[in-house]
C-alpha cells in the first residue's frame, strides 16, 4: 500500500465529507467562499448557469485564472476538464490542482471514452446518474463521485433522481445472493469486484457528493438526508442576492442537516435565490453527456 | 467510557468506526445542544473529545458559528482529554506559522498548514511512534509541527519533522490513524489515547 495514489486520493475526498464545495470564478469569490466555510472551491471561468446561457463550446479554464485562485485560498482547489480530454487533465495536473472534475458541464471532447484516470497522480471526481455510471468511473480511476444533477438550473430534481437511483441500486445489490452478483455486474457493465464491494459494504468504494441544482440550505439538507456525504454548490451561491450569507447558511445546513429548527433559522432572510429554470424549460440536458 | 466526536466537517465517521472497533461509546457533537446534553449539574460527563481531519478553516468557523468554541476551549483548558488529527492538530495549535488565524490554541505547539504542499504532496509511510513501534501513517495535505514548548512530548517524527505530540491530556497527530483498519495495526493510536484518558 506504499504510496498508492488512488488510496491517498480517495482519502482526500474523505476529508471533504460533511462539507460544501463551491464554484468560484475569481480570487475574490474564492476568498468569500473560504471565509463562508467552503471545504474546497471549484475554479472555473463561467459558472454553469452562464455556460448554459452563453451556449457554444465550453472548455477547461485558463490555467492563469486557476493559479490566481490557488494563490488566494488555503483550502483545496478543484478544476474541470472536458469528458475524455486527457490533455486538459494533464495540464491541470501540471499546475498541481488538488482535484480534477471530469465534467459534463463542459462540452465533451470524446463521445465514447472517458479519461483513463489511473494514469494520473492527481485525483478525479466524476458525475454519475446511477450506480452503473458511478462504478464505471471508479473502474477508470475516479477517487470521488458526485451526482450529475442538472447544473446551472437551480432545480434540484435531477440530483434527487440520481441520488435516489444510486441508493436504490446499492440497496438492491446489498440484498442479493452472492451468486447473483455476476449477472448484476454484467447488467451494470462494471467489474465484478466493484459489485462485490458494494454488496458487502452497502456503499460506494469512494465518497459520494450531491451536485447539480442545489440552491438553498433546504436543498443541501435534502441531499444529505438522501445519503450524500457532502454537497457541491455551483451557480446557487454567486447567482443569488447575498452570496456570503447563503454560502454560510448552506455550510451550516450540511453539518446539521437533520435539525429542522436550525434549518428554519438558516433559511431566513437569505435574499433572492438564483432564479432557476425547470427541467422542462431547458434544451440541453448536461446530465446526458458521458454515460 | 464515553467520548465526544466533533462532527462539524471532515472524517469523523472514520474515528467513530475506530471507537466502535475498540468497543468505546461515543456521541457526535454537531451543535451546542449536543454538548449541553452531556452535562449534569454543570459537569461535562464526556471522558474525552476527538477532533477529526477535514478543513481547519471550516471546522474553526463552525465552532464559532455554532457557539461551541468557548465551551470546548474551556473543557480542554480544564483537562478534558482531547485527540486531534490533521485539521484537529491545527485547531489545537497555539500558533500556525503560515496562517494569521489560530483556533482553540490550547496546545503549546507551532504548526505549519499544508506543510507538504498540495494533494500531490500527500503520502503514506511507516514510522516509529513512541511506545507503539512502527505504525502506518497517511498524510493528506497534512501539517507538521515546527516548534514545541518544553511541556510538550514529541511522539513521532518523519524526515526530521514532528508529526505527533502530547501535552498533558492533549494528543495530536499530523497523520490520520483513523484511516487504517488492518488487524496488524489494531487502532494503536486510538488505544493510546484511551490509555491517556485512564492515566
Amino acid at each position: 500500500m506504499l504510496n498508492n495514489r488512488w488510496e491517498l486520493n480517495k482519502n482526500l475526498a474523505q476529508m471533504l465529507k460533511g462539507g460544501v464545495i463551491m464554484d468560484v470564478t475569481t480570487p475574490e469569490q474564492a476568498k468569500i467562499a473560504e471565509a463562508a466555510g467552503a471545504c474546497a472551491v471549484m475554479a472555473l471561468e463561467r459558472i454553469p448557469a452562464d455556460i448554459r446561457a452563453a451556449g457554444g463550446v465550453s472548455r477547461m479554464s485558463d490555467p492563469k485564472m486557476i493559479k490566481g485562485i490557488q494563490q488566494a485560498v488555503s483550502i483545496p482547489v478543484m478544476a474541470k476538464c472536458r469528458i475524455g480530454h486527457f490533455a486538459e487533465a494533464q495540464i491541470l495536473q501540471a499546475i498541481e490542482i488538488d482535484y480534477i472534475d471530469e465534467s459534463e458541464v463542459l462540452s465533451p471532447a470524446d463521445d465514447k471514452y472517458h479519461i483513463d484516470k489511473t494514469a494520473f497522480e492527481v485525483p478525479f471526481v466524476c458525475g454519475a446518474k446511477d450506480l452503473g455510471e458511478a462504478l464505471r468511473r471508479i473502474a477508470e480511476g475516479a477517487a470521488m463521485i458526485r451526482t450529475k444533477g442538472e447544473p446551472g438550473t437551480g432545480d434540484v430534481v435531477q440530483a434527487v433522481r440520481h441520488m435516489r437511483m444510486m441508493q436504490a441500486e446499492i440497496r438492491r445489490l446489498g440484498s442479493m445472493a452472492e451468486d447473483e452478483l455476476f449477472e448484476a455486474a454484467k447488467q451494470l457493465q462494471v467489474p465484478c469486484e466493484l459489485v462485490q464491494y458494494v454488496h458487502e459494504n452497502k456503499k460506494l468504494p469512494v465518497v459520494n457528493f450531491a451536485a447539480g441544482g442545489v440552491a438553498t440550505p433546504a436543498d443541501a439538507a435534502l441531499m444529505m438526508q438522501l445519503g450524500a456525504e457532502g454537497v457541491f454548490v455551483g451557480s446557487g451561491i454567486f447567482k443569488s442576492g447575498n452570496p456570503e450569507k447563503r454560502a454560510a447558511a448552506i455550510v451550516k445546513a450540511v453539518t446539521n442537516f437533520t435539525d429542522a429548527k436550525m434549518l428554519a433559522e438558516l433559511s431566513e432572510d437569505l435574499g433572492e435565490a438564483m432564479v432557476g429554470i425547470n427541467e422542462q424549460e431547458i434544451n440541453l440536458l448536461m446530465a446526458q453527456r458521458g454515460q | 467510557m464515553r467520548l465526544g466526536v466533533l462532527a462539524l466537517q471532515g472524517a469523523f465517521i472514520e474515528h467513530e468506526q475506530a471507537l466502535q472497533r475498540l468497543g468505546v461509546d461515543f456521541t457526535e457533537i454537531r451543535q451546542l445542544a449536543d454538548l449541553e446534553h452531556e452535562y449534569t449539574n454543570k459537569n461535562c460527563k464526556l471522558d474525552g473529545l476527538i477532533i477529526p481531519g477535514g478543513e481547519s478553516t471550516v471546522q474553526g468557523k463552525l465552532l464559532h458559528d455554532l457557539e461551541l468554541f468557548q465551551p470546548i476551549q474551556e473543557l480542554i483548558q480544564h483537562d478534558m482529554p482531547v485527540f486531534g488529527t490533521c485539521a484537529g492538530l491545527l485547531l489545537l495549535a497555539e500558533k500556525i506559522s503560515n496562517d494569521e488565524r489560530c483556533h482553540l490554541a490550547t496546545m503549546h505547539i507551532t504548526a505549519m498548514r499544508n506543510a507538504y504542499g498540495r494533494q500531490l504532496g500527500s503520502f503514506f509511510t511507516e514510522a516509529e511512534f513512541k511506545g507503539l513501534g512502527k505504525i502506518p501513517m497517511t498524510f493528506i495535505r497534512a501539517p507538521y509541527i515546527t516548534e514545541v514548548a518544553s511541556d510538550v512530548e514529541v511522539l513521532a517524527e518523519v524526515n526530521g519533522k514532528i508529526v505527533a505530540a502530547r501535552q498533558g491530556k492533549q494528543l495530536v497527530t499530523a497523520f490520520h490513524p483513523e484511516l487504517h483498519n488492518d488487524q496488524h495495526y489494531n487502532d494503536a493510536v486510538h488505544a493510546y489515547f484511551l490509555q491517556m484518558i485512564n492515566e
